[in-house]
């Protein structure tokens, strides 16, 4: 049986406060390669700080985190930001693309940290363009794109250098029904090519296309 | 991560904010530009005295000798002054309003169509003349202490007086007659350093000068050691005319070394410090505004992160982009000095001295201060947390 993508142990995470904040407790969770998973909850319930966490972008206190196989808690700061350049690919709800650079120098950034060559980075980002259907607007300033648009070629720049995990944080938090669609139906193609994705989201008509419902209450997730 | 990569991300990193770098930039400009000129314009300056002092003036001496009536300086005391430590040579010189122009006339009619009659000074000069002169026997030689005692008629002509006359090889002993009376040519001197009217000149022996009113010794040339020409200047008349020297005239070069101080102390000390604050209100500038950008990029440094960058690949952007600010400026603020520096030169007719050390040295000093500058932003990006960043 292949190692699964996620594996969550008993994951805690707390922040120190006077009394300690609990935003995730004993969180236990499997995610295995193309699931399409939707974790909803209300606000303030931990949803953010449990994708921080998949992401590593921020240490559990408490539990273990296996990423494709490898514990990553133990990990030293360098080596969880390699897996994170090279095994994650973030989706955020404000895109964050830079606004100077055009739609594939934006894509093209997500492989400027990592240790694969220079050669071969233009075509690669192309073809993650094509990949969202968006290569008609290489050369576009993100803000002459739309809303949309500027989502496709966040994701463009996830998908480049095939990560293991695409990790969405409100993907269509600020786009319209139409372009939501547009977005989940890039999800559901990636999730068919064997993309695995974990989305945060409180739409239900987000959480409604996943395979898989996890809701989070207070830091304690249940499955649905 | 690629340095092409990283440069390529530190430039479009400042290109995203043009006018804001721009303006970043122009504080090192005003303080490399204040440094370089400072510099630049001392060594220049520095240099001007040094010229007008070059070793051939910082040697000379030169004794005037007024009119008395006794003689103030006898033609042997210059062996007095030859004798003090520190001088080289020394020569007497008689020179009188009657014999500045004097008709001189060539008997070796070589063309006969050519004038030979010319109108010539006629000087008198003791044998230490050519050594005194800088000058060498450019023909023959110079009359010794015994054509001087037998009153030898005999004459030497400085090398431009010797062509007009048309006389160049001494073989067939050519004469020249001074008004009527004929002097055997023994010598041509040339190739003058100092007193280089005596080209033109005809110099007679002391005791032939006599009766052209040559008689008396109007000045002494003496050539001293490079640093024994004070020395000289205050011995020299004592050597001459003891107990006389206060009637004797001494001109000697300033000295050079209290004249270039002073110009260095002036210039230097006041610009450089100029230079200097300007140059730290232009490192702070940058480091302000780098903060700045730090701090409206969080966003930014976030997604970095997010994209597997380290720590150490966003301090090191952010340290290029400072750099390369201070870079920019160290350049544009060089050129501009140099600039300057070469214009101050064409309005004072100065030969500018550009030490190429400097010119290197100024966008150095610019990148430096821009480093110098961004450590502290650079950290604080760093240390920025992703989570915190993206939020
Ligand atoms: N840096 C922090 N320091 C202290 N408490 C925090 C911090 N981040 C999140 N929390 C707390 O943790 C809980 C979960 O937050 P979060 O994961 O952002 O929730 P969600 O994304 O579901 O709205 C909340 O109570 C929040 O106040
Ligand atoms: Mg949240």
């Amino acid at each position: 049986m292949p190692e699964p993508v996620i594996l969550l142990h008993d994951l805690t995470k707390e922040f120190p406060a006077d009394p300690p904040v609990r935003a995730l407790s004993a969180v236990n969770l499997r995610v295995e390669k193309s699931d399409y998973v939707a974790i909803i909850g209300p606000s303030g319930s931990g949803k953010s700080t449990l994708l921080n966490t998949l992401g590593l972008l921020d240490r559990p206190t408490g539990g273990g985190y296996r990423l494709d196989g490898i514990e990553t808690t133990a990990l030293k700061d360098r080596a969880r930001t390699v897996i994170r350049g090279s095994r994650i690919g973030f989706v955020f709800q404000s895109f964050h693309l830079l606004p100077h650079r055009s739609v594939l120098e934006n894509v093209m950034l997500a492989e400027v940290y990592g240790a694969v060559p220079r050669a071969g980075r233009r075509e690669r980002a192309m073809q993650a363009l094509e990949r969202v259907r968006l290569s008609h607007r290489v050369g576009f300033p993100p803000g002459r794109l739309s809303g949309g648009e500027r989502q496709r070629a966040a994701i463009a720049r996830a998908l480049l250098g095939e990560p293991s995990l695409l990790l969405c944080d409100e993907p269509t938090g600020n786009l319209d029904s139409r372009n939501t669609d547009a977005v989940l139906d890039l999800f559901d193609e990636l999730r068919d090519q064997g993309m695995t994705i974990v989305v945060i989201t409180h739409e239900t008509e987000v959480s409604d296309r996943a395979g898989r419902r996890v809701r989070i209450t207070d830091g304690v997730l249940t499955e649905e | 991560m690629h340095p092409r990569d990283l440069l390529n991300e530190a430039v479009a990193g400042l290109m995203a904010r043009p006018v804001r770098s721009a303006l970043t930039v122009l504080g090192t400009v005003l303080g490399i530009t204040t440094l370089v000129i400072t510099l630049g314009v001392a060594a220049t300056a520095g240099n001007q005295i040094v010229g007008r002092f070059d070793e051939l003036t910082a040697t000379s001496v030169t004794v005037e000798v007024p009119e008395n009536p006794v003689p103030l300086v006898d033609w042997a005391d210059v062996g007095r002054v030859t004798r003090l430590r520190g001088v080289v040579s020394a020569a007497a010189l008689a020179e009188a309003k009657e014999s500045a122009n004097l008709s001189v006339r060539s008997n070796d009619i070589v063309d006969p169509t050519r004038v030979t009659d010319q109108t010539l000074t006629v000087v008198a000069g003791s044998p230490g003349l050519p050594a005194a002169v800088k000058g060498r026997m450019v023909e023959g030689r110079f009359f010794d202490a015994g054509h001087i005692a037998r009153g030898d008629k005999v004459v030497v002509l400085g090398e431009h007086a010797a062509k007009l006359l048309g006389i160049t090889r001494l073989t067939r002993a050519p004469a020249v007659f001074i008004g009527t009376q004929a002097y055997t040519v023994i010598g041509v001197l040339g190739d003058l350093k100092r007193e280089k009217n005596l080209t033109g000149a005809v110099v007679l022996p002391p005791t032939v000068g006599k009766r052209y009113g040559l008689s008396t010794v109007t000045r002494v040339l003496v050539n001293t050691g490079l640093g024994a020409v004070e020395l000289i200047a205050k011995q020299a008349p004592a050597a001459l005319s003891p107990g006389n020297e206060a009637l004797l005239q001494v001109i000697s070069p300033p000295s050079p070394t209290r004249a270039r101080d002073a110009v260095e102390g002036d210039v230097n000390a006041l610009f450089l410090i100029l230079g200097l604050v300007s140059l730290v209100v232009g490192a702070v500038g940058i480091a302000n505004v780098t903060l700045v950008t730090v701090m409206e990029r969080v966003a930014e440094i976030g997604l970095r992160r997010a994209l597997g960058a380290a720590r150490r690949h966003i301090a090191a952007q952010f340290l290029l982009e400072s750099t390369l600010t201070g870079l920019t400026g160290g350049v544009i603020g060089a050129s501009g000095g140099i600039v300057v520096i070469v214009a101050i030169c064409a309005v004072k007719q100065w030969t500018p001295v550009l030490d190429v050390r400097l010119a290197l040295m100024a966008p150095a000093a610019g990148a430096v201060v821009g480093l110098l500058a961004g450590l502290y932003p650079a950290l604080r990006a760093a240390r920025m947390e992703p989570v915190t960043a993206l939020r």
